[in-house]
């Protein structure tokens, strides 16, 4: 699948109807993925996705499209993989072209204990099933050229080695968004924009639908796929979660004209980059320290991010900023999902989904769709529950978010 | 530039705070069982007016407490 073999992407909205089996609030990655699966692989189509403004508009559109699976605990390494291998599959199933894009990534680290950490990695990878090796400098620069092994040629941060992770890839991310939202609707599923939910009916403690600006919507069961403003939602359900939400700032290059491969990752430095499609270079860093629901993007970001970034790879010097722009991250305590039941019947819950959500949305909506269909929540996702904090089995693993 | 007003060294820009505690009691607990739950894990991540702790780290490094809001992240 490509650019010149592709047809025109049909996508037809739907106006609200009255009642539904399962109602998605929610039009980004998450949401579309579970409308998408409950419709292809449970043959449930009297479904509909709320959506405040247009789909994917949200902070599907505003992520750095990295899919990958080095994760640091056995639980999430598991979860990713299948993610990434369904990423893998998922143009020739839904027969649109992504743009997905094998690169390879490589983490690097400049200090002992990011030795250490790495080396680490490369091992839990390896004993749960995803391709993730120890390479030392010389590797790093035959794989990624560009990077200068003495970042600042003062041997303060000398590059020590790195994991490189060999099936890490990008895709596009309104092409996600499409392919799914296009798939659900082929299906029946109905997909409403520019509709928001204001509140949720209630029988008891039970949700038994929403009320959008459009009036009252009757449903079985109501998934709350909200990134960003997910907490005035549950609050609706008297659900409480353990989630803040902080800003993650990033910004595109213009042009580099040579090519740059790999996803390069620095944990010690803080940031990481991959160069897009159309040539630019795609930068991020940590999350804002104070938790806040404003996207305005700051000149403190730009002046801090291009100061590291241009250390490890000086021909960034040569580029200018294009743009820069602030996605909303719902980040949980301990740096992973929460996915499933809620305490509240009728209402389902995918959230916590932080600076992970994008390489996540194949395997979220597909297991989620299993959870609703079934009442079952499939091994993959069980240890994401939200009780999961109450019960004393929370899921660190800060260290592979990439943005801590 | 984003400017905290320091009691003590006045108008500083931002970039020379650190952010501490944000004072968010839990104000609805679900029930008293679940109490230490709440305080350990619970946010009431409110969209709007909040109360928090900044420290002065490039200044006269000490705490003081502002009020912010959220969705604006203009100091009040």
């Amino acid at each position: 699948m490509n650019e010149f073999t592709e047809t025109k992407v049909q996508l037809n909205f739907a106006t609200q109807k009255k009642s539904y089996d399962v109602v998605v609030i929610g039009g980004g990655g998450h949401g579309l993925s579970t409308a998408y699966h409950l419709a292809a692989r449970h043959d449930i189509t009297n479904v509909a996705v709320i959506e405040r403004g247009y789909v994917g508009g949200g902070n599907t559109g505003r992520n750095t499209t990295v899919i990958r699976a080095n994760y640091g605990i056995p639980e999430a390494v598991r979860f990713y993989q299948r993610s990434m291998e369904m990423y893998e599959e998922l143009e020739a199933e839904t027969d649109r072209w992504m743009m997905h894009n094998p690169k390879g990534l490589l983490w690097l680290c400049h200090t002992e204990a990011g030795v250490r950490r790495e080396q680490a990695r490369a091992s839990v990878n390896q004993a749960f099933g995803t391709e993730t090796v120890w390479i030392d400098p010389a590797e790093v620069k035959r794989l990624a050229p560009q990077v200068d092994l003495d970042p600042g040629g003062r041997g303060e941060m000398p590059v020590l080695g790195g994991s490189y992770h060999v099936r890490g890839a990008t895709a596009r991310h309104d092409r996600v968004v499409w392919a799914l939202a296009e798939g659900a609707m082929l299906r029946g599923v109905d997909i409403i924009q520019h509709t928001e939910v204001r509140g949720l009916l209630r029988c008891g403690s039970r949700v038994t639908g929403v009320r959008t600006d459009a009036g009252d919507i009757a449903a079985g069961t109501v998934v709350c796929a909200v990134g960003g403003d997910v907490t005035s939602i549950a609050d609706m359900a008297d659900v409480r979660l353990p989630i803040r939400t902080h800003p993650l700032q990033a910004f595109v290059t213009n042009t580099y004209e040579q090519g740059f491969h790999p996803i390069v990752a620095s944990g010690d430095m803080g940031f990481y980059l991959s160069q897009t499609a159309r040539g630019e270079i795609l930068a991020g860093q940590h999350i804002d320290p104070q938790p806040s629901f404003n996207r305005r993007s700051g000149i403190g970001f730009l002046s801090e991010l291009s100061h590291r970034a241009m250390l490890l790879l000086p021909f960034l010097a040569n580029l200018r900023i294009l743009r820069q722009w602030t996605g909303s991250c719902d980040m949980s305590p301990d740096y992973s999902p929460i996915m499933g039941a809620t305490g509240v019947d009728g209402f389902v819950i995918t959230t916590g989904w932080g600076t992970w959500g994008f390489k996540a949305i194949p395997i979220g909506g597909h297991t989620l769709a299993e959870f609703i269909a079934t009442g079952v929540a499939p091994a993959l996702m069980a240890p994401f529950s939200l009780d999961r904090f109450e019960r004393d089995r929370t899921l660190a693993d800060r260290g592979s978010s990439g943005t801590h | 530039m984003q400017r905290l007003h320091c009691a003590h060294c006045g108008p500083r820009a931002l970039e020379e705070w650190v952010h501490g505690e944000i004072f968010d009691l839990p104000d609805r607990l679900v029930d008293a069982d679940n109490r230490d739950i709440d305080r350990a894990y619970m946010h009431n991540n409110t969209a709007g007016l909040i109360e928090e702790a900044w420290f002065h780290l490039y200044g006269c490094r000490r705490w003081q407490t502002f009020r912010r809001d959220t969705t604006t992240d203009l100091f009040v």
